[in-house]
């Protein structure tokens, strides 16, 4: 490379490298980013629409808060444009700062969680709340685990994820009334049932990519939610399927009669509400871990590069012999099985399942947290399923503008890390030093 | 002697346009041959035909007398066909080692580890790389990793389509004298695709030039170079 093309990609480089914005203009900047704010806030916060007590329709306005809003957003932009414009970056090859913390601290972190994970139960002391929330947020990382081999290994944006996940559910819910399969039965059947569909669905996308594949899966996701919806004479309609067997531990029920046949009975515990809780709140864990090893496993197979290789480049696949059908296929029908997997614990968990639970905005869900984790993360994966999940019941008190802290969240992880929590990817095989070179700096691969 | 690749009146296209048309072309085992012509001739589509991509309309691809017309793309590199694609489509986010890997998994058990030495006696520079993603490789070392991946797999047969694209004149020089080297040495049979005609010209032991679609001329390498209707079209017309 030449001097000069040097000097110019250096430039481009640091995109950051502006010099400082004069005071004016960066008042000048921030009003503008204040207007934008009272287009948007003036009818989402300042006009409300409420009920009087007479049953009429009242138009309530609310311009205090939208001028406070307005406000934040003047002084949050002024704040911003002054702190960057002074911040001298230099471009650089190496891992930005904030990677190789994240990167010395994940060394210690993914052991640490997985503790914490381990030792909820016991710490929480049987609390009801803490533990359902515990098994809510384990069956989204879970799903997010399973979706990452499809959009986060192999590049497959699939945004009906949610189909497995409600075919696993209903695979269960219906083997289970109707057979009385019970659950360790029901459960490799629900994710034989969604990886077949998974490569059903592979079939016809095989060749399409990005945005047209989003589609097709989004449909898809649509396509089994209606008919799970319609098809009453199997699946209930709307009524869904309830009178799911709860499941048991290995033959022993958890009741509260305290028989011997049951699991306080048989281990001489006192019969407790909470042992069932527990059960499930491990049992969604090992789960999650199992998807985890399996998927750490095959990254280092060569099925597992294949679908990295894929993701980067599918031409280039196709010139190295790699069977581009049967590495997709496979990648959906690995992805599609563990959310039924998934679904099959959602449905005992539960004891009843109903279309509604299915819906788009779970797939959009999960697949936030993949690309708020880091697509291909599995450690980013896990924390944005606690963030997600977990910090959404934190902010339960904030009511109605719970949705609003959700959306600022997102944005700003997307602004501060646009890969992902971990966006540098870990090389599959390693010879001597690992030499790191941050992954913002490489383009990625496009097909 | 059997040629090791043998294509007999190859038409092929994609939909409505016919990018080859009675396109016959013979390499023998341990040739270097090029193939030369302007943009849009469709050098490529004959280098992706071989391949099986697009799948060819009329005609017939002989490896070693072995019929692959129509055979799926994995199906063909399995029988020791490799590729360097145009524009060497590495794998960005992978390291050296992993996109040299890649290589050789799809198509062989055996162990990597001695192709690997191979690649690196080749081309050393990529020995100092591996654990650099491969996105932030130079133009030339990203050469130097596709063809290096190709080789991983042993080919009989290796296809280079543009080696030379985007790359510095000291650099390509670099990666025709390694292709030279790989050839001599081994013995391993080349067809290559390249713009820079003369230099292709005058590393291969024979030549065809590609008009829309058609061989419109062949010979030996240095034949063609004197040709002057080469000379003007393809070398400038210069000297």
């Amino acid at each position: 490379m030449t001097q000069a093309s040097d000097d110019r990609s250096g430039e481009s480089r640091g995109g950051l490298n502006r010099p400082p914005l004069p005071i004016p203009r960066a008042l000048r900047d921030a009003a503008i980013a204040a207007a934008i704010a009272f287009g948007l806030f003036a009818v989402m916060v300042g006009l409300r629409t409420e009920v009087s007590p007479t049953g009429a329709l009242v138009l309530r306005q609310r311009w205090a808060e939208v001028a406070m809003l307005c406000g934040i957003v003047f002084a949050g932009r002024l704040a911003l444009t002054l702190w960057l414009g002074r911040r001298a970056l230099r471009p650089t090859t190496a891992p930005g700062p904030w990677a190789v913390r994240l990167q010395q601290a994940g060394r210690f972190f993914a052991p640490a969680l997985l503790a914490a994970a381990l030792v909820l139960p016991i710490v929480s002391g049987g609390d009801r709340y803490l533990l359902d929330l515990g098994i809510l947020v384990l069956t989204y990382v879970m799903l997010g685990w399973g979706l990452n081999i499809v959009v986060g290994l192999a590049g497959l944006l699939d945004l009906g994820y949610v189909a497995f996940y409600g075919i696993g559910a209903y695979s269960y819910a219906l083997l289970s009334t109707h057979f009385g399969l019970s659950f360790w039965i029901g459960l490799p059947l629900a994710g034989i049932m969604a990886a077949f569909w998974g490569v059903l669905l592979g079939f016809p996308v095989l060749r399409l990519r990005g945005d047209y594949l989003a589609i097709v899966t989004l449909a898809f996701g649509e396509i089994i939610r209606v008919v799970l919806n319609n098809w009453v004479s199997l699946t209930g309609g709307p009524n869904g399927v309830s009178g799911i067997p709860r499941p048991s531990f290995f033959g022993l029920p958890f009741s509260m009669s305290g028989e011997p046949d049951t699991f306080a009975g048989f281990f001489g515990l006192e019969p407790s509400p909470s042992h069932r809780v527990i059960f499930l709140y491990y049992l969604i864990l090992g789960l999650a871990l199992l998807t985890n090893w399996v998927t750490i496993r095959l990254r280092r197979q060569p099925l597992g590069r294949a679908w990295e290789a894929l993701r980067e480049d599918e031409i280039a696949c196709r010139a190295l012999g790699i069977n581009v059908t049967v590495t997709k296929l496979s990648a959906f029908a690995l992805g599609a099985m563990f959310g039924g997997f998934a679904g099959a614990f959602f449905a005992t968990r539960q004891a009843f399942v109903s279309p509604e639970s299915f819906t788009f905005i779970e797939s959009a869900i999960i697949l936030a947290i993949v690309v708020l984790g880091g697509l291909g993360s599995q450690v980013g994966v896990a924390v944005a399923a606690l963030v997600m999940i977990g910090g959404f019941e934190l902010f339960r008190d904030l009511g109605e503008y719970r949705m609003l802290v959700f959306g600022g969240v997102m944005v700003v992880i997307m602004i501060l890390r646009p890969r992902g929590l971990v966006g540098t990817r870990t090389p599959s095989v390693a010879l001597g030093e690992k030499r790191a070179i941050g992954g913002d700096l490489v383009g990625e691969g496009r097909g | 002697m059997t040629p090791l690749l043998d294509i007999d009146c190859l038409s092929a296209g994609y939909g409505a346009v016919q990018a080859l048309s009675d396109v016959s072309l013979q390499v023998m085992s341990g040739e270097i041959v090029t193939l030369i012509g302007a943009n849009g001739a469709g050098k490529s589509s004959l280098l992706m035909s071989i391949c099986g991509d697009p799948k060819p309309r009329a005609g017939r691809i002989r490896l070693t007398g072995e019929d692959i017309t129509g055979a799926p793309t994995h199906a063909i590199m399995r029988r020791g066909v490799a590729q360097s694609p145009e524009g060497r489509r590495i794998f960005p986010r992978m390291t050296v080692r992993e996109n040299l890997l890649m290589g050789a998994e799809a198509l062989t058990r055996e162990d990597p580890a001695a192709q690997l030495e191979q690649v690196f006696t080749l081309f050393p520079r990529l020995k100092e790389r591996l654990a650099q993603r491969g996105g932030t490789l130079s133009g030339g070392e990203q050469q130097m990793l596709a063809i290096g991946r190709a080789l991983m797999s042993k080919p009989r047969l290796l296809l280079l389509d543009e080696p030379s694209l985007g790359l510095a004149p000291l650099v390509a020089k670099l990666i025709f004298g390694a292709i030279r080297r790989l050839n001599a040495e081994t013995g391993l049979t080349v067809l290559l695709v390249e713009q820079n005609a003369f230099q292709a010209l005058r590393l291969a032991h024979r030549g065809y030039v590609l008009v829309n679609g058609r061989i419109t001329m062949e010979g030996s390498g240095a034949a063609l170079l004197a040709r002057p209707e080469i000379r003007e079209a393809y070398l400038g017309g210069h000297g």
